[in-house]
């Protein structure tokens, strides 16, 4: 079997929380289709493979139990590129502000 | 535990884990006892800016946004155009006036030997529990609606995510559902942490320091109170403890407005619509079901009643949003927001029909960083198919089209139709009883002062719901 974590590392594990058909009454219809999901990260109790049941020990000192999604997963959130709706605002006002001085 | 066996048992878990009986509030058949219910925190503004001091929340800087205003002075007729002043919430712990609505819930856990505490928030808000966790030692729990079921985060939420773990924050992530609330529901359970919840009245007190606040600075600069303050308006909480704090400070007539981005024709509970908002917060989606039906909130009485302190309800575009944040950043070197620059992209246009000897107060910044920032959501954005231009900002379209203003001259608001709204407030509160009670007296003097109408008239609008008896 392939291990992808040791005992002791920082993961993120997935649990169904809810699956399709079991979500809440007032749901519409494009999310009652998906089931309810939750990601968590904590340590990992023992070494497992990416997909496995394993159990975590969160920051907050819980244990929780679910599939092994990421292995010490990144934050990716950033900026991108600029975007050229926005960049032409600061000289159009400045202009403005130019001539009215 | 079944989604239906938690939700039954709601009322007992946020008993105990707010230590709050709302029903000792009580009133007649609807009504109850806000002020008492504020009053019972035990704390006053004084005592509030107290505990606030004490972990550096609060007294953040009243800034003159000169240029915005010589701006909107080149675009006025001669004589009009307000002095505009933010008050920089951004410069608060963790970046935002949410430290202000944290740090009594904390506190009191604290004081209360609450082994930690816990938030349902995807914004602000949970950074600020899990800062004020952090200095008070206690454990935190944050449950976020974070990702759609294709697994897409909403930038500007993972950037919230990093922020409440940088803190020491354990962070639940959901995908798209009230259901986040149920998980929410079951974690107290387990834990018996305390709820610090954004509606609590220990967390709209915590909020009245800053129109306290911003009443004695603009007085101390200009001389006056503000003639008029508007505020980014969401869940009421904003709104709410910041009218509160400007009367407390004697500014009885300075003059509310509220805004929010119009995010009409997206459903808040969609997983398809999730990520195409570009706004997480200080929309339509929450502003306009909160004003109208406050207590639909995770506890049994919101403390967040904005409908009381409304003179005005207005709504800005997403377009116009993005504009004020570059506007504030490349004419007054502030890089904020952009969802709290939603109450400066319409003071931006509300200033213009002002005199120039009066005073706008925009009552908030807030930090702004990777993900939540006028880059991360416009990429989001044309990523997921919604067309960018500049242009009429009436041709702005959510979920479809993002159109940024050619020219400041073209921003404006669309003013929400307050009568509407305070009618649909009444049909809610009514829907809540069974058909054919009858109504006390105290409960028509409830609703008017949830609904600022004379008792007389809210008896009107209700035998026209109602129809004949």
């Amino acid at each position: 079997m392939t291990i992808n974590a040791p005992a002791g590392q920082w993961v993120e594990i997935h649990v169904i929380v809810l699956p399709a058909g079991k979500r809440a009454p007032q749901v519409p219809e494009d999310t009652r289709a998906v089931p309810l999901e939750l990601r968590a990260k904590g340590f990992l109790r023992a070494a497992a493979a990416l997909g496995d049941a394993v159990e975590v020990s969160t920051v907050a000192g819980r244990t929780l139990a679910g599939r092994l999604a990421a292995v010490n997963p990144a934050y990716d959130h950033g900026f991108g590129e600029p975007v050229a709706e926005l960049l032409s605002i600061g000289p159009e006002l400045r202009k403005i502000l130019g001539s009215a001085s | 535990m079944s989604y239906a066996n938690v939700m039954a048992e709601k009322a007992n878990i946020v008993r105990r884990a707010t230590g709050l009986d709302f029903t000792t509030y009580a009133m007649g058949r609807l009504a109850f006892d806000y002020e008492r219910m504020m009053a019972d925190t035990g704390y006053d503004v004084a005592a509030a800016r107290q505990v606030q001091r004490a972990t550096a929340v609060g007294d953040t800087p009243l800034v003159e946004l000169k240029n915005i205003t010589r701006l909107v002075r080149a675009l006025s007729e001669p004589g009009r155009g307000a002095r505009i002043f933010v008050k920089d919430e951004a410069k608060n712990p963790s970046g935002s006036f949410k430290d202000r609505r944290a740090s009594l819930s904390v506190h009191e856990a604290k004081q209360r030997g609450f082994p930690g505490v816990a938030a349902a928030t995807s914004g602000n808000y949970g950074a600020a529990v899990a800062s004020q966790a952090a200095k008070a030692g206690l454990k935190c729990i944050i449950v976020q609606e974070a990702f759609d079921s294709t697994g897409l985060a909403q930038p500007e939420i993972a950037e919230k995510t990093r922020a409440c773990e940088a803190y020491g924050a354990e962070v639940l992530r959901t995908s798209v559902g009230p259901e986040l609330f149920y998980v929410f529901l079951q974690v107290l359970k387990e834990t018996s942490f305390f709820n610090a919840s954004l509606y609590t009245p220990y967390s709209v007190r915590g909020i009245e320091t800053l129109g306290h606040e911003l009443a004695q600075q603009v007085k101390a600069l200009t001389g006056r109170f503000p003639d008029a303050v508007v505020a980014t308006h969401a869940g009421g909480g904003n709104v709410t403890g910041t009218a509160r704090g400007l009367l407390a400070a004697g500014a009885v007539d300075t003059k509310i407005i509220a805004a929010s981005v119009d995010l009409s024709g997206l459903h808040m509970a969609s997983d398809h619509d999730f990520n195409r908002k570009s706004f997480t917060t200080g929309h339509t989606g929450f502003s306009l079901p909160f004003t109208t039906n406050p207590d639909r909130a995770d506890v049994p009485r919101n403390a967040a009643r904005a409908l009381r302190y409304l003179e005005r309800f207005v709504t800005v575009t997403q377009g116009e949003v993005f504009y004020a944040t570059q506007a504030l950043a490349e004419l007054e070197g502030m890089e904020r927001g952009p969802a709290g620059n939603t109450s400066l992209a319409a003071a931006m246009a509300l200033a213009r029909g002002m005199d120039a000897e009066q005073v706008l107060v925009v009552q908030e910044t807030e930090y702004t960083g990777a993900g939540k920032h006028p880059l991360a959501q416009p990429n989001l954005a044309k990523r997921l198919g919604i067309e960018i231009l500049r242009g009429h900002p009436r041709g702005n379209f959510p979920g479809k089209r993002i159109v940024i203003p050619e020219r400041p001259d073209q921003m404006s608001v669309a003013d929400v139709d307050l009568d509407h709204v305070r009618e649909r407030y009444i049909e809610n509160a009514l829907a809540m009883l069974p058909p054919g009670t009858p109504l006390d007296p105290v409960d028509i003097l409830f609703l008017a002062a949830e609904t600022r109408l004379s008792p007389a008239t809210v008896e009107e609008k209700i035998h026209a719901i109602l129809g004949p008896a």
